[in-house]
């Protein structure tokens, strides 16, 4: 009796050696993490490395890049919830959005309407890029992943690959390989502004209004997808597809919404994005493509707060990161690290915590 | 197309797709640019084949039914032709009215290439500012009508007439766009008046190309075709026979590899170096992603780890540790730093679920990349300045480097021959059924008893060894290594190639490389058509699409794959025809 509950006990304890490993990994990321931060600590109480004012800057820059993470993230996140494979091609239907700013930007600085009246100017770049990259969407669900709806999970994946590549390629071929730098926006933007009247917090003008309008837009989008219809019949198809259509929901004209909301809204962030760093090429939608997915996977695939949290951490870690855990550890150059510290996020939150924070929502098909 | 009443809007959105192709083509420059090299001299330019070449596909598919078993086959009639006719002239008069509208306004800061010159070659007229839209417009919707009327004829034909049909033209633009290999050939059995001949400013001469065509078209229309003959020979009933005639095409295949750089020349000897260093680790991410079914996107981190293991223990300028071994010794080396990468990429990743896995191993591929380019690592490995004066190989007699590509080339065949036996090898071997019996389904292998973490590890491992003895070759090619060279899109690159060979299917593989590596090209190296330059990202992006939507199986399946896409007639059907939702498709990918 006894011997068999010892085996069992042993059984339980007994460690493959793939858990060690990973038990391994998860030690030295904390040794490292925590080394790098007692580095930076006793750097800043000394006096040296960046001062309270950089720290300041980092965060809330950090935060600005975060809230457009999430808003990007949105829309692997719900594609991810509903068809169950990521979609590649996210990344450059953002990049169409922040195209589609610059070439109107550029346009409205031609007719005087920037100088003139920014903030119309401004509605009218938002909207139209929010336009562009819904179409793009809602075109590559046609046409690429419709008739894949029932093939094996990496099918859709490899195809959006491809289509990701074309967009791409595509856009440097129609529009030119070089940089594009945006417009300014009028100088009272780029002050600093005070926040609340602190006096600590001085916020440049353009990082408070990508924070403003990202989180009116994820606030828009909880409303749409929790207390309207077309959101319930969203979410009753991300739960399941076959009963969803039973109820009488169309099932193909939710995911082309599902496409479409997240198009809209990586227009957003495109537009935004653009407004923020002045500059679109076409291989702006990449990096921040593959970053907002990791998002997307922080919060927990398929969970719309899940994906605007992530993105805000996520977006928060690459800015502050760098600085405060490489830095510490005397490493030259940390700012060239920054990506590499997001994929070192994106590996270590998809191999220990994949279900991210909130928990993951997949429909019924692809649990387990 | 039934009962031969014309079905309006399928033929209107035929057109405005033909249109579509034809419209963005030229207005991402592929026209104008590809003009220059010309197919048949003085007639015909890679540019105009570029932007005519899909009219005659949408002509002829317009008529196009899917015939499921047990359906009555339609009947042909001229509507076919109408129908051609009509998609063509649609999608001329969309060409068109792009070019007046480019002409009417200047596009050329949103759209770069919708300039005034391309009016002009479209419209064929000498000077930029003076086009002539009387020719243009008779040419731009004349010649889309008959090339949709030639595909819509098709269908009224015989099979037989309709292959040749289709093969006479095909071969004539086929042999002028590799001129260079047949010209090179040529040239080495001093036979340069018949080239000359032939050929004019690698454009094939008017007259040899109708000759050729004529050919072409009566080869093609042969009852018993040379394939058919071919694969009579390889696969004769007597054993005996078989196993001779195997050996008879065996040897003559290995004397045809033999000689190729000697034959080619060394220029088309430098694109066969390159083709064989990807398929090399095409075959090695074939058993990662074909064999086991895990997708690794970052499988040119193992690439460049061999690059950078052999670079640092070869050449003098490596910054921390220069032993400047020869070449031959870094080999044991770069096979241990490639199993010690495998498990370490594998080994976080095997529990996670195919797309995580997918993503993970690219974020992989990308910290090495961005940690050999910072400045962090650039007191070991030079950061965005490399490592150069990579000596080679040494022979004895002589070293091997970049300028050697025919011996370059050896040794890619040499390795690629190793990866082809032990993909054949193993995946007769235990391990090989642990990995087919785990991409059908893993759970029930699992409960097979089938060891999966290991099976997965041993994948991951013996593809990174392969792709790092790849890396330890490009790196004595090149002479010298940037982290620029290990970017994302060879990962990709090779990616396609394997899928457009066939997932798992070696021969496969063989032939995605040689069709892709070798015709375009890889990521920023040239291939036989160096006017796609960067075209081919683009083309690769089109191809990755069209196979997964049409043939995911890719152009040589291996059987047991095809099995598994394809697992029942009315999955197929439902899959191609999006008819409902009749039931999953369990199991593959």
């Amino acid at each position: 009796m006894s011997s068999s509950t010892n085996q069992k006990l042993s059984r339980r304890l007994r460690l493959n050696w793939v858990d060690s490993f990973l038990i391994g990994v998860r030690v030295a990321a904390v040794v490292f993490i925590a080394i790098g931060l007692v580095g930076t600590i006793i750097n800043f109480a000394n006096g040296e490395g960046p001062t309270a004012v950089a720290w300041r800057d980092l965060v809330v820059g950090g935060i600005a890049q975060g809230t457009m993470y999430g808003l990007i993230a949105l829309g692997y996140s719900m594609v991810y919830g509903v068809l169950g494979f990521i979609n590649f091609a996210h990344g450059e239907v953002f990049m169409g959005g922040a195209m589609t700013a610059f070439f109107m930007a550029s346009y409205f600085v031609e007719t005087g309407l920037w100088a003139d009246s920014f903030v119309i100017a401004l509605i009218l770049v938002i909207l139209s890029s929010m336009f562009a990259s819904t179409v793009i969407a809602v075109l590559v669900e046609r046409i690429a992943y419709r008739r894949l709806r029932n093939a094996p999970r990496l099918i859709p994946l490899i195809t959006s690959i491809g289509v990701s590549f074309f967009l791409q390629y595509s856009a440097a071929f129609l529009f030119g390989i070089s940089n594009k730098s945006f417009p300014q926006p009028p100088q009272g933007l780029l002050n600093k502004v005070d926040v609340f009247g602190l006096g600590w917090l001085l916020i440049e003008g353009t990082k408070l209004l990508v924070i403003v309008i990202s989180v009116v837009s994820m606030a828009v989008l909880y409303f749409i997808v929790e207390r309207t219809k077309t959101g319930r019949s969203m979410r009753a198809v991300a739960e399941d597809k076959e009963i969803a259509g039973l109820m009488g929901i169309n099932v193909d004209r939710t995911i082309v919404t599902t496409f479409a909301v997240g198009g809209a809204m990586a227009g957003i962030a495109g537009s935004m994005w653009a407004l923020l760093f002045r500059g679109v090429s076409f291989n702006t939608g990449f990096l921040p493509g593959i970053k907002a997915f990791t998002a997307a996977v922080l919060g927990g695939v398929g969970n719309i707060v899940g994906a605007m949290l992530g993105g805000l951490l996520l977006g928060l870690f690459e800015g502050v990161g760098p600085l405060l855990i490489l830095d510490g550890w005397g490493i030259p150059g940390v700012s060239q690290l920054k990506d590499v510290v997001a994929f070192a996020a994106l590996v270590l939150v998809l191999v220990f915590r994949p279900s991210g924070l909130l928990g993951e929502r997949l429909s019924v098909e692809d649990r387990g | 197309m039934t009962n031969g009443i014309l079905d309006v809007r399928k033929v209107i959105r035929a057109g405005l797709l033909a249109g579509l192709v034809m419209s963005f083509t030229s207005a991402i420059g592929m026209v104008e640019d590809f003009d220059r090299r010309m197919i048949i001299d003085g007639l015909f330019s890679l540019g105009f084949l570029a932007l005519l070449w899909y009219v005659p596909i949408a002509g002829y598919k317009v008529g196009d039914e899917k015939v499921l078993e047990g359906m009555e086959i339609p009947p042909k009639s001229r509507k076919h032709v109408l129908a051609g006719v009509l998609v063509g002239l649609i999608g001329g008069v969309v060409l068109l009215a792009l070019i007046l509208i480019t002409n009417a306004m200047d596009l050329r800061d949103v759209f770069i290439r919708l300039s005034p010159n391309l009016v002009a070659l479209l419209t064929f007229s000498d000077n930029p500012a003076d086009p002539n839209f009387g020719v243009g417009a008779i040419f731009l919707i004349g010649m889309p009508g008959l090339l949709g009327a030639v595909g819509g004829a098709l269908h009224l034909v015989s099979p037989r007439l309709r292959r040749q049909i289709v093969v006479a033209p095909t071969a004539i633009i086929v042999s002028a766009l590799v001129k260079d290999v047949i010209g090179q050939i040529m040239r080495t059995f001093g036979l340069d008046t018949v080239v000359r001949q032939l050929y004019r400013n690698g454009a094939v001469r008017l007259v040899p190309a109708i000759i050729g065509a004529a050919i072409a078209f009566y080869l093609a229309g042969r009852e018993r075709r040379e394939t058919s003959r071919i694969r009579e020979f390889l696969t004769h009933p007597d054993p005996k026979v078989r196993t001779r005639n195997s050996l008879i095409v065996g040897a003559g295949s290995i004397v045809v590899v033999v000689a190729a750089p000697w034959v080619l020349g060394s220029l088309l000897s430098e694109i066969l170096a390159t083709t064989g260093i990807f398929l090399l680790m095409a075959l090695g991410l074939n058993i990662v992603v074909g064999f086991a079914g895990l997708l690794d996107l970052g499988y040119v981190a193992f690439f460049a780890v061999g690059a950078y293991t052999s670079a640092v223990l070869t050449s003098p300028l490596s910054p921390f540790f220069s032993p400047e071994w020869p070449w031959w010794y870094t080999l044991p080396v770069v096979v241990v730093v490639g199993v010690f990468a495998g498990i370490m990429v594998g080994t976080p990743v095997i529990r996670l679920r195919g797309d995580y896995l997918a993503i993970v191993t690219l974020g992989f591929g990308e910290i090495v990349r961005i940690t050999f380019l910072s400045d962090a690592a650039s007191p070991w490995f030079g950061g965005a300045g490399g490592i150069r004066q990579i000596p080679g190989i040494p022979l004895g007699f002589d070293t091997i480097s970049g300028s050697d590509p025919e011996y370059i080339f050896y040794f890619a065949l040499a390795l690629v021959l190793l990866a082809a036996w032990v993909s054949y090898a193993l995946l007769n071997s235990r391990v090989g059924r642990a990995w087919t019996a785990m991409r059908e389904d893993e759970s029930v292998a699992e409960m097979m008893g089938i060891d999966t973490v290991r099976s997965k590890l041993s994948a991951f491992i013996v593809g990174a060894v392969l792709a790092a003895l790849g890396g330890a070759l490009f790196s004595a090619k090149l002479g010298s290594i940037f982290p620029t060279s290990f970017e994302l899109l060879i990962s990709i690159v090779i990616l396609v190639v394997v899928i457009v060979g066939g997932l798992g299917s070696i021969v496969g593989v063989v032939v995605g490389a040689l069709v892709l590596i070798g015709v375009l090209g890889g990521p920023r190296q040239p291939g036989l058509l160096q006017e796609f330059g960067e075209y081919k990202l683009l083309i690769y992006g089109v191809i990755l699409v069209y196979m997964m939507l049409k043939r995911p199986e890719g152009l040589v399946p291996r059987v047991r794959r095809q099995r598994e896409l394809h697992e029942d007639e009315l999955t197929q059907d439902d899959w191609f025809e999006k008819k409902g939702e009749l039931s999953e498709l369990e199991g593959g990918a």
